[in-house]
């Protein structure tokens, strides 16, 4: 096909690609948003299988076959609470495909019509973040499959900065002498390592910000290797992503009250499981904790006119959600007015959470956001906390001192009554009491939430 | 056009496009984050344009680009089919009330 109409076809693939993504602004339009950027995806594959540098067939359709397989049978039979390693697996496969791609170009050499330096440099940048986003991300699936646990070794940052260094002196070899490839595998070697490195250190809680963040670098690499052949469409698309992971990334850190810097190389978590944390939740809880049972709760409940559900991971760990609607369901049949409020660190990736909801069929409507919903506690009767714990702390807007300290938080407290349900005292990720649970207007439903539930459902319709 | 030309025409794109998604990205609900991100993903996963251009370069070429490509093909792939599809899945399962 003639150059310029396959230029022209990869316009509309970007067109598509930015029309897409704005359909996912909404929960109405955001299906025919995703198909609108799968047209482009399909459109700008196929003008490619056209062009004329394309020779063979046999490997392109031998890949293809494979990857689509492999690809369809995941998407299919992955479990919503397993999405954030799925995501984690997708964004490694994106950013080594990136790092091959500008490999086999430097192979073949610098082509003519381009600077140099443009070439190299691209290659080099992008098997560095192709590399680090395969080596992060399979890290950062084990961590979240819980596989992989902690490693904190004295001189970390030290060792990173050496591995950091070597990337960098691999990438100048190849910019002064493209033609000795050996550099471009030294590089993918280090790389490799800097990214195991790099998230090896970084605790299960925080993959939420490190999955977005190697998001962004599989959009990134992506772009640099649209540098690498000079191709329009892989930049506008890797740059999209680039952007969109660096948002999602920012907003995690704001919601997880932390810096990107504080995360990457921080030790959150190290000073605050010493042993005085014990003696304050003794102090804390001491006599202050009221229990209580299906029974009572289901007579509490009848006659209040507003609930709202708080989510939190535990929930999800428990299979929950299904009952969850259940009771819900079961409440607005008797005029109460039930809504959901999701702070943005309740599940494993953003906007986990919403999605284990809708998957239970709980309508968007009723999710509403941190921002939406704190004004309304105070006009609430009940708040159900459900398996959430640090982002319901009163600590972090209270006490100056605390670890959580100015973390964004749903405030549960303000509502009439609390009703905590939870296996027992124990904390958080960031390990310290929570005094929500110890309040005047708390009561403790302990136990299992799924099981909690199906017994609050069965004493609400016997009632 | 020359080389440093074609440079700064990608490079002027480059920034364009990254400002045009920080304007739509951050315009997308908390709600879609998830989707957004499994949607974003499969949308890196263009970079098979290139993985495609290597694959099939023919057979008077490197031999090693073509396998290069080939594994950039299978890997690429995967990540725009599970991705989109994954998505898709993910999406229709958000209704609206009633």
């Amino acid at each position: 096909m003639n150059d310029a109409l396959i230029k022209i076809a990869y316009l509309v693939a970007s067109v598509l690609f930015i029309v897409g993504l704005k359909g996912l602004t909404h929960p109405r339009t955001a299906v025919r948003g995703n198909r609108l950027g799968a047209m482009g995806m399909f459109l700008a594959i196929v003008v490619t299988l056209v062009d004329q540098n394309v020779l063979t067939y046999q490997w392109i359709v031998a890949g293809i076959a494979i990857g689509t397989i492999v690809g369809a049978v995941l998407a299919i039979r992955i479990q919503m609470t397993a999405m954030p390693e799925l995501v984690a697996l997708f964004n490694g496969f994106g950013g080594v495909a990136s790092a091959l791609v500008a490999g086999g170009e430097l192979v073949k050499g610098v082509p003519s019509g381009v600077p140099a330096i443009q070439f190299t440099i691209a290659a080099g940048l992008s098997g560095l973040i192709g590399a680090v986003t395969l080596t992060g991300s399979l890290m950062a699936f084990g961590k979240l499959r819980g596989d992989i646990g902690d490693a904190k070794y004295p001189g970390e940052q030290l060792v990173k900065l050496l591995v950091a260094a070597a990337c960098v002196f691999c990438i100048v070899m190849i910019v002064m002498d493209p033609t000795n490839i050996m550099f471009y595998w030294y590089l993918m070697i280090a790389a490799s390592i800097l990214g195991i490195l790099a998230v090896i250190g970084i605790g299960g809680a925080d993959m939420p910000v490190v999955v977005s963040l190697l998001n962004s670098y599989s959009g990134i690499a992506a772009a640099a290797t649209g540098f690498v052949i000079s191709n329009i469409v892989l930049i506008v698309a890797g740059s999209l992503v680039g952007a969109s992971g660096i948002i999602l990334t920012m907003i995690m850190c704001k919601a997880m009250n932390r810096s990107l810097r504080n995360v990457l190389f921080g030790t959150w978590g190290d000073d605050v499981a010493g042993g005085g944390v014990v003696a304050g939740a003794d102090e804390i809880y001491a006599g202050k904790v009221k229990q209580t049972s299906a029974d009572e709760l289901a007579m509490m409940l009848d006659g209040i006119q507003s609930m709202m559900i708080v989510p939190g991971y535990g929930l999800a760990v428990a299979q929950a959600q299904h009952t969850v609607r259940e009771l819900a369901d079961l409440l607005k049949s008797r005029g109460v007015d039930v809504k959901y409020a999701i702070h943005p660190v309740a599940g494993r990736m953003p906007g986990h959470m919403n999605v284990l909801l809708a998957e239970a069929d709980v309508p968007y409507d009723d999710l509403l956001e941190m921002d939406t919903a704190n004004p309304m506690f105070p006009q609430t009767d009940v708040a159900l906390v459900l398996g959430a714990n640090d982002v319901v702390n009163p600590m972090a807007r209270e006490d100056p001192t605390s670890p959580i300290a100015g973390m964004p938080i749903l405030d549960c407290d303000k509502a009439r009554t609390v009703i905590i349900v939870k296996r027992s005292l124990s904390p958080g990720f960031a390990g310290i009491p929570n005094p929500l649970f110890a309040l005047d207007n708390s009561l403790m439903f302990f136990g299992d939430a799924k099981q909690n539930m199906i017994d609050l459902v069965a004493a609400l319709k016997e009632n | 056009m020359d080389p440093l030309s074609l440079f700064i025409l990608l490079f002027t794109i480059f920034v364009l496009a990254i400002f045009v998604g920080f304007e739509i990205i951050t315009k997308v609900p908390p709600t879609l984050h998830t989707p957004l991100m499994s949607g974003a993903n499969a949308i890196s996963g263009i970079t098979i344009i290139g993985a495609i251009l290597s694959a099939g370069h023919g057979a008077e070429g490197n031999p090693l680009t073509t396998y290069l490509g080939f594994a950039a093909v299978v890997f690429a792939t995967l990540n725009v089919v599970g991705g989109f599809m994954v998505t898709n899945r993910m999406l229709s399962m958000f209704k609206k009330k009633g």
